[in-house]
């Protein structure tokens, strides 16, 4: 079984697995952070991304083994990063969620959206938000909160 | 669903992953970026008893200009292209292509490498790239060979890389000042595998003209005919491309040949149009 060192959420983990671990089952059987979510397991949802390096990928089809030594930062982590707090109180303000399964997904691709793409318009953010699925809002309340946090942003 | 069990290596080297690649025999399976093989070991569509991981070796990063063509390492991502990670009119197209793979988390794990020895018939890369013409490098054991794109493909999820094969680098030839690139693909909604595709490469400086069809169900495919005829300069109508396709996709419904032809004649439309 492979040991595989890496950080999450800023603090250094070491855990022996097996090499079929996805990081998502990491997250959520043996650290217990059940923030991210899994939906499709096949890398369509969105629901299961995280940052790996700073970067979203999805969490359910990537092995842990493969994770060693890099950063992994899960919803838990950004609790108090600055653009994530905006991105929660606009999320709730529009709307931006009802059920809430999709929700950590959608917020961790929120995110690098508003910091990526600051003069994004609701189309493109539209375009950039497509490979996360919500089956409850109609989307038009996380396009409208994402828009909202980007035109603060510029002031 | 969870994958089937299987042993996993990370390769500290090339010449080890080759070496890893040699012992294992055929159900090991190279783990670059894994935005396909993931899906396929999580649905059990792919079972590989062995994972060799290539994906933290320095040897396949990076993009370099030589004396006619960009080369591309085969870790480069989608994302990194994207971004602009090749410089110049080459760049950009490249960059316009890997905008439309996926979604951009899965851009940035996805490498053209990758994309390229996976081969699904419907994705961007071996359409794009079979257009602009590139050669792929590989290295097994017996040293260093590189193939032209045309003859690596060979069908739907079949490369001419041998399983004891790794993609190290792709070449792409530069692009003259008058070339244009049309591209065109239809799917269902934004990120999903391409259900039709054109792409066209024309230089009117250098009369070069190459068509593609993509998502063909197969490889990507050359269509020679309407290459002379854009080398010429003529664009084709609707029917004498719906004519090309035809055979080419083997029996198409009537749904497949009036889309395809459409992403084909809209392909070519694009370069023979004055912006």
């Amino acid at each position: 079984m492979p040991d595989i060192r890496l950080s999450v959420n800023g603090e250094a983990i070491e855990e022996s697995a097996e090499a079929r671990l996805t990081l998502a089952d990491l997250l959520r059987e043996r650290l217990h952070l059940t923030a991210t979510h899994l939906g499709c397991e096949q890398g369509v949802c969105g629901a299961c991304t995280v940052l790996v390096d700073g970067v979203p990928v999805r969490s359910c089809i990537r092995f842990a083994a493969a994770c060693d030594g890099q950063a992994v930062q899960s919803l838990e982590g950004l609790e108090h990063d600055p653009v994530m707090e905006a991105l929660r109180a606009a999320f709730t303000r529009h709307h931006a969620l009802q059920c809430g399964y999709c929700t950590p997904g959608m917020l961790i691709m929120a995110r690098d959206v508003v910091l990526r793409l600051p003069d994004a318009d609701p189309a493109r953010i539209r375009l950039e938000m497509s490979g996360n699925l919500c089956r409850c809002t109609g989307y038009l309340g996380i396009i409208e909160a994402i828009h909202a946090v980007i035109l603060a942003r510029r002031g | 669903m969870k994958p089937a069990p299987f042993t996993y290596h990370r390769a500290a080297s090339l010449e080890q992953a080759v070496a890893l690649l040699a012992q294992g025999g055929g159900d090991t399976a190279v783990l670059s970026g894994g935005q396909s093989l993931g899906p396929m070991m999580n649905l059990r569509a792919a079972r590989p008893s062995q994972l060799v991981d290539i994906g933290r070796l320095e040897a396949l990063r990076g993009i370099s200009v030589a004396e006619g063509h960009v080369r591309i390492g085969a870790l480069s991502t989608h994302a990194a292209i994207e971004d602009g990670a090749v410089s110049g009119p080459l760049g950009r197209v490249l960059a316009r292509v890997a905008a439309g793979i996926a979604y951009r988390a899965v851009r940035n794990a996805g490498t053209i490498g990758g994309s390229l020895a996976h081969a699904d018939p419907a994705a961007d890369w071996p359409a794009a790239l079979l257009a602009l013409d590139a050669r792929i490098h590989l290295r097994g054991p017996g040293g260093d060979r590189a193939v032209a794109i045309d003859a690596f493909l060979a069908g739907a999820f079949e490369t001419a890389k041998a399983a004891d094969e790794v993609i190290v680098a792709v070449d792409v030839p530069a692009l003259g000042p008058t070339a244009r690139f049309g591209y065109v693909k239809f799917c269902r909604k934004p990120g999903e595998f391409a259900e039709a595709l054109g792409a066209v490469l024309y230089d009117p400086g250098s009369a070069q003209a190459r068509v593609v069809v993509g998502a063909t169900g197969s490889r990507a495919r050359r269509l020679p005919a309407a290459e002379a005829g854009l080398a010429a300069g003529l664009s084709p109508a609707a029917a004498d491309i719906a004519a090309l396709l035809a055979p080419v996709l083997g029996n198409p419904s009537a749904l497949v040949l009036k889309r395809q032809t459409a992403a084909v004649h809209r392909a070519l439309q694009e370069v023979l149009t004055d912006a």
